[in-house]
């Protein structure tokens, strides 16, 4: 087992009443496997992802739990171990490709950053290894893009310019968190093609967070649906599509297209 | 890029002349033009009427215009009235003085600053943070000629760091930057306040930014996203700022320098304007305007090699 | 939040108090500010003299205290000149733009281009000393900041739905721009108003301590500071108190401006 999260709780101590946004979550997942999580916005599902990658950012913020990554508890780390993993065997996307990369640094410095970070790799071959990252992530002619601006690329390619940089030194997990919902509905289709081919290839276990149960079921063959923080329904993607138990989950179902028409119509890809 | 550098080049051409226009209508419109005061009341009308053709007073304005900036850009800035030489022989001498104050001050102010600004950011909330943000709301409050008197105070009568007399170049190099480093710090202290907040309020800005977060889980450490990222974002309104506050470095050395007595244009310009010595006051305006305008250019282009989303406009 | 409520606070209990000083001076003074009195010569802060005495043996508190009066006259003034023609260049460019808008505001560009006290430098050099002459050349001067600040604030409602409506159903241009868009630029403007208020004592206190100011028979802080320079090290107060009022002046003044902006999220 590669990652075996047990009782990851992230509450936060900022209000009157401190604010439970992720409540024991539990998962298990094997190398190379491709596992989503639902949930409506609030549902601790980012939440989640963020507290597994170290990035929360709120002083308020208290994460318990165990999240055994390759036999060693994540969450027990000091923040110099943890930066060990950030970006090598674990890394993430978000949501927002468009202020996800910094504006003022050109692309394909973006691309290399983690091995530079990491000092991975002598210099001389940091640059071919970032150019295939970038092929692999289905950007076309990456020399070309290299000296690019992000806001000269459109949402989709920017997307992909993620990808590329959380795949430079091929993570054992890749937490995708809600990758293609400010892309066009075509555009998201490509990028969850490319997420597909990634896990085939490269054997890139991929933990994908979306609100949407449509393009979870076109990815991932195993489910968590999380509702208020906690996990409500769990199982074969295709089982709870088929005969989902929770009226939650029915109506995350139900509400699909409309959801995607309104969440995709706006964004150019 | 290249087509908004040749657009911004034109736009400051056109500034200039604008701002030259100004310099030299503001001192064509006097009521009474210069004859009197030079020559006095008495004066013959043929001795005016003499003077009048020499200054070339008996011209239609926009050839006096066109005259005097065609000598302007030449370096003939006219003959002051009242020392009886050429402006440009006179200001000679004291430009580097000012120059010296201004350009150190302006080094103080990012010395002092960025450091600072960026140890408020760090520490926002905590009371090093708090202390620092009281003290930069005093500061901006303290004229900096008030300040300068007080460093007189403080530095040369009771510390007896240097003694309350001007110290020129020919004294050596060093003893003079040594003088002038007082002054300075008495220009600089209320603009670093000014620009200890703004790179403060920028950084704070920058850190909520979503890049912020990619970089943190591409495994870098705090001051490492600081540097690397967050840093070069948020020095772009702050390099904009630091060039538009060069005209006020210009003023406030202009002011501070009569406080420490220091022989530069500031103490020319006063004397000239209390003789109403026209040429002398409107070389030393025209000078200043001119620097501050290619200033701004330099903020404006500054501001487009720095943040690369406004290429092209 | 809280820090920002503080400010105003503070702000606005300091100027309040300065301003009332300040108010009474044009009443009453303790003693006759120009009263010289040779037993007095560098008398020390006292109870009969609070800020003590000059080389002359005048009463500092009385003089700053007058001096405080013509400092605030003329700031005021001058925010009133500023503020009333800004205000309707721009709120007629911002609200009609066009050529005439274009071409005021590069002309507003180029007087921003000289620095506020330089240009009342030369205003002074060709009308002379006095307290009017330099009402009427900084509040000339803060025309085209003011201009700029209004208009840029009236570019941005003018195309807001309210502006929109407000024409659908006939309301005549002047009312829109005065009682409809002007109350929704208060915050701005006033944040400006504090920002030009210490500019107009700034340049004053320096003009006057340049001796280029008000003509040196009319009380001024900064002509006391210039005065005082030489006595620095015999008798300090001479130079600190009218150095303080200046400084709580312009203190007060900030504090409330950084309060409306902190309160309202806007940069000026």
């Amino acid at each position: 087992m590669m990652l075996d999260i047990r009782d990851l709780s992230v509450v936060f101590h900022d209000g009157p009443q401190p604010f439970t946004a992720v409540d024991r979550f539990n998962l298990q997942m094997d190398a190379g496997e491709v596992v989503g999580i639902v949930g409506e916005s609030g549902s601790g599902k980012s939440m989640t992802a963020h507290a597994l990658m170290g990035i929360i950012q709120s002083p308020y913020a208290e994460v318990t739990g165990k999240a055994l990554f390759d036999g060693t508890d994540l969450l027990s780390l000091s923040p110099r171990q943890l930066r060990e993993y950030q970006g090598d065997e674990l890394s993430i996307i978000f949501q927002e490709p468009m202020t996800s990369l910094d504006p003022t640094m050109r692309v394909g410095r973006q691309v290399e950053e983690a091995l530079r970070v990491h000092g991975k790799l002598p210099p001389a071959e940091r640059k071919a290894r970032s150019l295939a990252a970038m092929r692999l992530a289905g950007l076309p002619d990456p020399e070309n893009l290299w000296d690019a601006w992000p806001h000269e690329l459109s949402g989709g390619m920017r997307q992909r310019v993620m990808i590329a940089a959380a795949l430079v030194l091929r993570p054992k997990l890749l937490i995708a968190d809600e990758p293609t919902t400010a892309l066009d509905v075509t555009i998201q289709a490509q990028i969850l093609e490319t997420l597909k081919d990634i896990n085939r290839t490269e054997g890139v276990a991929i933990l994908f967070i979306s609100h949407d149960l449509a393009v979870v079921r076109a990815l991932c063959p195993r489910v968590l649906v999380m509702k208020e923080g906690r996990i409500v329904e769990s199982g074969p993607t295709e089982d709870i599509f088929r005969t989902p138990r929770e009226d939650y989950t029915r109506l995350l179902i139900s509400s699909r297209p409309t959801r995607t028409k309104l969440k995709g119509g706006g964004v150019h890809g | 890029m290249a087509k908004a550098i040749i657009k911004r080049v034109l736009l400051l051409i056109g500034t200039l002349l604008l701002v030259t226009l100004l310099a030299f209508f503001a001192f064509s419109v006097i009521p009474g033009d210069p004859t009197e005061a030079v020559l006095g009341m008495d004066a013959t009308d043929a001795q005016i009427a003499a003077f009048r053709e020499r200054m070339g007073l008996d011209l239609p304005l926009w050839q006096r215009y066109l005259k005097w900036l065609g000598e302007f850009v030449t370096g003939d800035f006219g003959d002051s009235f009242n020392f009886h030489m050429p402006v440009a022989q006179l200001l000679l001498p004291k430009v580097g003085a000012t120059l010296t104050l201004a350009a150190l001050a302006f080094v103080l102010i990012v010395v002092l600053s960025i450091p600072l600004g960026l140890l408020c950011a760090r520490f926002a909330g905590s009371w090093p943070d708090k202390v620092l943000t009281v003290l930069d709301q005093l500061a901006m409050s303290v004229p900096g000629f008030v300040l300068g008197i007080g460093i007189m105070y403080l530095f040369a009568l009771v510390l007896r760091w240097f003694r309350p007399e001007y110290v020129p170049l020919s004294a050596g190099l060093l003893p003079h930057l040594w003088y002038m480093l007082f002054p300075a710090l008495a220009v600089a202290i209320p603009k670093s306040a000014m620009t200890v907040r703004l790179l403060r309020g920028s950084v704070l800005g920058e850190l909520g930014q979503d890049y912020v977060r990619t970089a943190y889980s591409k495994g870098r450490s705090r001051s490492s996203v600081l540097w690397g990222h967050v840093l070069r974002n948020a020095m772009i309104p702050v390099v904009t700022f630091l060039a538009m506050t060069i005209a006020e470095i210009l003023t406030g050395s202009i002011v501070v320098e009569q406080v420490f007595g220091v022989a530069g244009v500031g103490r020319i310009l006063v004397t000239s304007i209390g003789n109403r010595d026209y040429p002398v006051v409107q070389a030393i305006v025209a000078l200043v305007a001119i620097v501050v305008v290619c200033c701004n250019f330099l903020a404006d282009i500054l501001y487009r090699v720095m943040d690369p989303r406004i290429d092209g406009r | 939040m809280k820090r920002k409520n503080w400010y105003l606070a503070a702000g606005t209990a300091l100027t309040v108090i300065m301003t009332a000083w300040t108010v009474l001076g044009f009443f009453w003074t303790p003693y006759d500010p120009s009263a010289r009195s040779s037993a007095d010569k560098y008398a020390l802060p006292s109870l009969a003299h609070p800020f003590g005495c000059d080389y002359m043996g005048r009463d500092i508190f009385s003089r700053a205290l007058e001096g405080a009066g013509t400092t605030l006259t003329i700031a005021a003034a001058v925010l009133v000149i500023g503020f009333v023609f800004g205000l309707l260049i721009g709120a007629l460019c911002g609200y009609y733009g066009g050529a005439a808008d274009a071409l005021i505001m590069r002309l507003c560009d180029a007087v921003s281009a000289f620095p506020s006290i330089l240009l009342a430098l030369v205003a002074i050099a060709l009308l002379g000393r006095g307290k009017y002459n330099i009402i009427a050349a900084l509040g000339v001067l803060f025309v085209p900041s003011f201009a700029r600040l209004v208009r840029g604030e009236f570019l941005k409602q003018r195309d807001r739905d309210y502006v929109k409506s407000a024409k659908l159903m006939g309301v005549s241009d002047l009312r829109i721009i005065f009682v409809h868009i002007l109350p929704n630029t208060w915050p701005v403007l006033l944040s400006g108003l504090t920002i030009g208020f210490n500019n107009a004592v700034l340049a004053e206190a320096s003009m006057s301590y340049l001796g280029v100011g008000v003509s040196p028979t009319e009380p001024s802080l900064g002509y006391m500071l210039s005065e005082s320079q030489a006595y620095l090290l015999k008798a300090p107060w001479f130079t600190a108190f009218p150095a303080l009022v200046i400084i709580l002046l312009i203190l007060g003044v900030g504090l409330v401006g950084e309060g409306v902006r902190g309160e309202l999220g806007v940069e000026p």
